[in-house]
């Protein structure tokens, strides 16, 4: 009950970044992924995470808030890391010492290995935290309204944006009660003996039934509801349509471009001009 | 058994923007054999209390709750709910639980064997097809269906009154102690709605020792509860018989709730200085004004 | 003129089902505000559904406006005959209220200034101005059946149908539903046909009619309806608890006139007592 799935991560403060165009904070997400994967040394890098501190601060968003979105991949993270460790091979030196610090059978731990994934740790690092900020500012609602203007040149070539935007709109708005839903039937269910939570996998299986048939039932009822809500509505497709809502650019969305070209260029040319190489 | 609750707080999404406050300090006590009635707007904490009564809400352990000094207490007869040690299975089968619009948990192929559901679940062997039947049987008569018209129909082809009789005869099939209903005749028609509530009235007669009942309305309250508890913002405000909780209609106006036909009249004939002292049941109230009658004509 | 005539319309869902309707003969006047009883099963929310092209009839005609509506005609009627349905929670298509309020006006191609403006009508109308950018999810019953309204009058249809509309709310939400409709009826002389079980709503119409197997059996003011207490009953359906009231007083020998307001009860009670 009270579940705001529909909500997803959205952080409700209100902040220069909560209000930013979500189709230019999708495109941020975007040219920013670019440029983590164009940065090649630490500096570059180190400018992405000056930029999405900066992004942090100015979302107003609780630094331990943005530090859960890591935890959840923290694993795939350390994972990587020590694969790389024990095999990248190289033999750049980076401080006093040799090249190769240890070594067995087909493992091997270099100067070079350790850089390599403290880099790549810091950049998945930022690819995530990057893309929970735009889940965190953005409400799910928004998020579907940017993809859909986002995709409008596709109409040209047939692509159906409207029906797939009003799917994606209606799947969001239905998502929160159908769970509800699903919480309600299992209670019904448990206050009337069920055991959903344990048995093997055979048992579980037949114990879900009770859920699932009630709830598919609920689901279809839902639709045909709707159905007939929208039909008296005159919804007759996405011909003739028009459209309420219009995204607009303002000067905030100006000056989140600007930062983020700075980004890339300053990412370019470093590139280019490498002032630490790896 | 008796439930007991005392110092009762729940906190939907705790810590979170969202955070609700649903329970806040609730204190009551409902006595073995009750019909007992729990009023209050959507929203007000009702139906998250009364699911706390066979823990399908779970009062977090006291840890959590803070070592602070914890006064909350749940009991309902020898379970103690605050404790995670507690058999909720053996609580379940002693308090049923009718929730809002109950046949929408129906999934069976057919009657009986979705009345049968609950009966299964709670034995503690696999009982014997005569015993399953007898069970069954009473539990599907009792509600007031033709056990030999339904038990092989589906429950998805009966009528919306039916649906909801067998879904009750489905929790009820167990001979549970408490029977606690959520709005049971939400959405029927007048007719299955005065139908369930005589239904009610004959369970706690015949079946189960004490009925608490969610409800908004306040006719039926009057009619049939012993006491009823008003909840408001997830605090309990009143826990009155209706003779005496109704004699408030203006307070309870003032929080926007509704009182009953006979409070009502009983109110406005008051300002017209005629006094009728009833205890707001329909039979009381028009007893006690034939009684007056003659004085004028 | 007449918003909504059914002439000798015949329906059935088909061989299987036990419904049928047969030759209904029925109308209902401009500006009318009117109660459709009956108990559930009687054939109430076919008739609405039939009223918007949502179910086609097997024979008969239905005219609305003037108009019969036919299959090409669809569109255009639908514009005209709003349909409001019970589920508060599978009527909505976007998750804020602005969206969902434009909903209708989209699709019928207004330009967007239109559509601001109809938003803002629309949610005047039905109270709910200050939740025009509130989720949906989050508002009680009663609110969430007042987007549905907001909805439906976006596109500023003559007549709206409630399809039992407050079947699913509680007592706060009723009174809100009911208040608003009324309130549309007067001031925006949008014609209403209210459809509905409970008793009490009918008080409030110009007229009631009650329905039973898909006849209309009975036609009159509510007072009318209402005195026919004995009859109500063979259709399923209760008398208003002060109907109830009034004639257990008379049974006991008390002589009250028929009330349908506490008022009028107490004023009559009054007369009989010192």
């Amino acid at each position: 009950m009270l579940k705001d799935v529909s909500f997803g991560q959205y952080y409700p403060v209100k902040s220069f970044v909560h209000n930013l165009d979500p189709r230019l904070k999708i495109l941020f997400l975007i040219g920013y992924i670019v440029a983590i994967f164009l940065a090649k040394e630490f500096l570059a890098l180190g400018l992405c995470a000056a930029v999405l501190l900066f992004a942090i601060l100015f979302a107003r968003i609780p630094f331990g808030k943005v530090m859960r979105a890591v935890k959840g991949i923290l694993f795939l993270v350390l994972f990587t890391a020590v694969i790389n460790v024990f095999f990248h091979s190289g033999d750049a030196v980076y401080w006093d010492g040799p090249a190769v610090l240890w070594e067995w059978k087909i493992f091997h731990v270099t100067q070079a290995g350790i850089v390599f994934s403290a880099f790549l740790i810091l950049r998945l690092f930022l690819l995530v935290i990057c893309s929970s900020l735009l889940t965190y500012t953005t409400t799910p609602v928004s998020l579907t309204d940017g993809i859909e203007s986002l995709l409008t040149p596709l109409k040209w070539i047939r692509f159906p944006v409207h029906e797939l935007a009003l799917i994606m709109s209606i799947a969001l708005r239905f998502i929160p009660i159908l769970m509800d839903e699903t919480d309600r039937i299992m209670n019904a269910q448990k206050a009337r003996g069920a055991n959903l939570d344990s048995g093997g996998p055979a048992k579980r299986v037949k114990a879900i039934v009770p859920v699932l048939i009630p709830l598919l039932l609920s689901a279809f009822r839902r639709a045909d509801e709707l159905g007939d809500a929208m039909d008296a509505r005159c919804y007759s497709g996405g011909k003739n349509r028009t459209k309420y809502k219009k995204l607009r650019f303002s000067w905030r969305d100006l000056l989140a471009f600007v930062l983020l070209a700075a980004l890339i260029a300053g990412v370019v040319v470093m590139r280019f001009y490498p002032v630490f190489p790896l | 058994m008796r439930i007991v609750a005392e110092h009762l707080s729940c906190i939907y999404n705790a810590k979170s923007p969202f955070a609700v406050k649903a329970l806040d300090d609730v204190s009551l006590t409902v006595e073995e054999g009750e019909f007992f009635g729990i009023i209050g707007h959507t929203g007000s904490g009702k139906s998250t209390f009364v699911q706390h009564l066979n823990g399908l809400l779970r009062l977090p352990s006291s840890l959590k709750r803070g070592k602070k000094k914890d006064d909350t207490v749940l009991t309902v007869g020898e379970f103690d709910l605050t404790s995670k040690k507690t058999d909720f299975r053996a609580l379940r089968k002693r308090v049923g639980m009718v929730f809002q619009y109950p046949e929408n948990q129906l999934f069976a192929e057919t009657v009986f064997d979705d009345v049968a559901f609950g009966y299964k679940n709670f034995a503690e062997k696999k009982p014997e097809q005569g015993e399953l039947e007898t069970a069954v049987r009473e539990a599907i008569e009792v509600v007031g269906l033709d056990y030999g018209a339904v038990k092989d129909a589906s429950p998805f082809d009966l009528s919306g009154g039916q649906k909801r009789r067998v879904a009750i005869a489905g929790v009820i099939v167990t001979k549970p102690e408490i029977l606690v209903l959520d709005e049971p005749a939400a959405g029927l028609d007048p007719l299955g709605k005065r139908e369930v509530m005589s239904l009610l009235h004959k369970l706690r007669e015949s079946w189960c020792k004490t009925v608490v009942v969610v409800s908004h309305d306040m006719d039926e309250i009057a009619e049939n509860c012993t006491r009823v508890a008003v909840f408001t913002e997830g605090k309990v405000k009143y826990v009155l018989p209706p003779a005496e909780l109704f004699k408030r209609t203006e307070e309870l106006t003032e929080l926007g709730l509704d009182v009953p036909l006979t409070a009502k009249l009983v109110l406005a004939l008051k300002k017209r200085g005629v006094t009728i002292d009833c205890d707001y049941t329909q039979e009381d109230f028009i007893r006690k004004v034939l009684a007056r009658r003659g004085e004028k004509c | 003129m007449k918003a909504l005539e059914y002439r000798d319309v015949a329906f059935s869902y088909g061989e299987e089902s036990a419904f049928r309707m047969e030759h209904l003969n029925f109308s209902v006047e401009e500006g009318e505000f009117l109660a459709v009883l009956g108990h559930n099963g009687s054939g109430k929310s076919t008739l609405a559904r039939l009223a918007n092209g949502l179910l086609t009839p097997d024979g008969g005609e239905i005219s609305v406006f003037g108009t019969p509506l036919t299959e090409k005609n669809l569109f255009e009627i639908r514009k005209q005959v709003g349909v409001v349905f019970q589920n508060p929670d599978s009527q909505a298509v976007a998750s804020i209220v602005e969206d969902d309020v434009a909903f209708g006006a989209e699709n019928v191609g207004l330009a967007r200034e239109e559509i601001g403006k109809r938003i803002d009508f629309a949610l005047r109308a039905v109270g709910m101005e200050e939740y025009r950018t509130a989720t949906i999810s989050r508002l009680s019953g009663g609110q969430k059946q007042r987007v549905a309204i907001a909805g439906v009058l976006a596109l500023k249809p003559k007549l709206m149908i409630l399809d039992e509309s407050t079947a699913m709310l509680d007592p706060r939400g009723r009174r809100e539903i009911v208040e608003v409709v009324k309130r549309l009826n007067e001031e925006e002389g949008i014609t209403v046909l209210l459809i509905t079980h409970f008793m009490e709503e009918a008080l409030l119409c110009s007229r009631a009619v009650v329905m039973n197997r898909g006849e209309i059996v009975m036609q009159d003011t509510p007072e009318g309806i209402f005195k026919r207490g004995e009859e109500l009953i063979t259709y399923n359906l209760a008398l208003p608890r002060i109907g109830e009231i009034c004639k257990k007083l008379r049974a006991g020998g008390m002589d009250v006139r028929d009330a349908l307001d506490v008022n009028t009860l107490a004023e009559e009670i009054c007369k009989c007592v010192s």
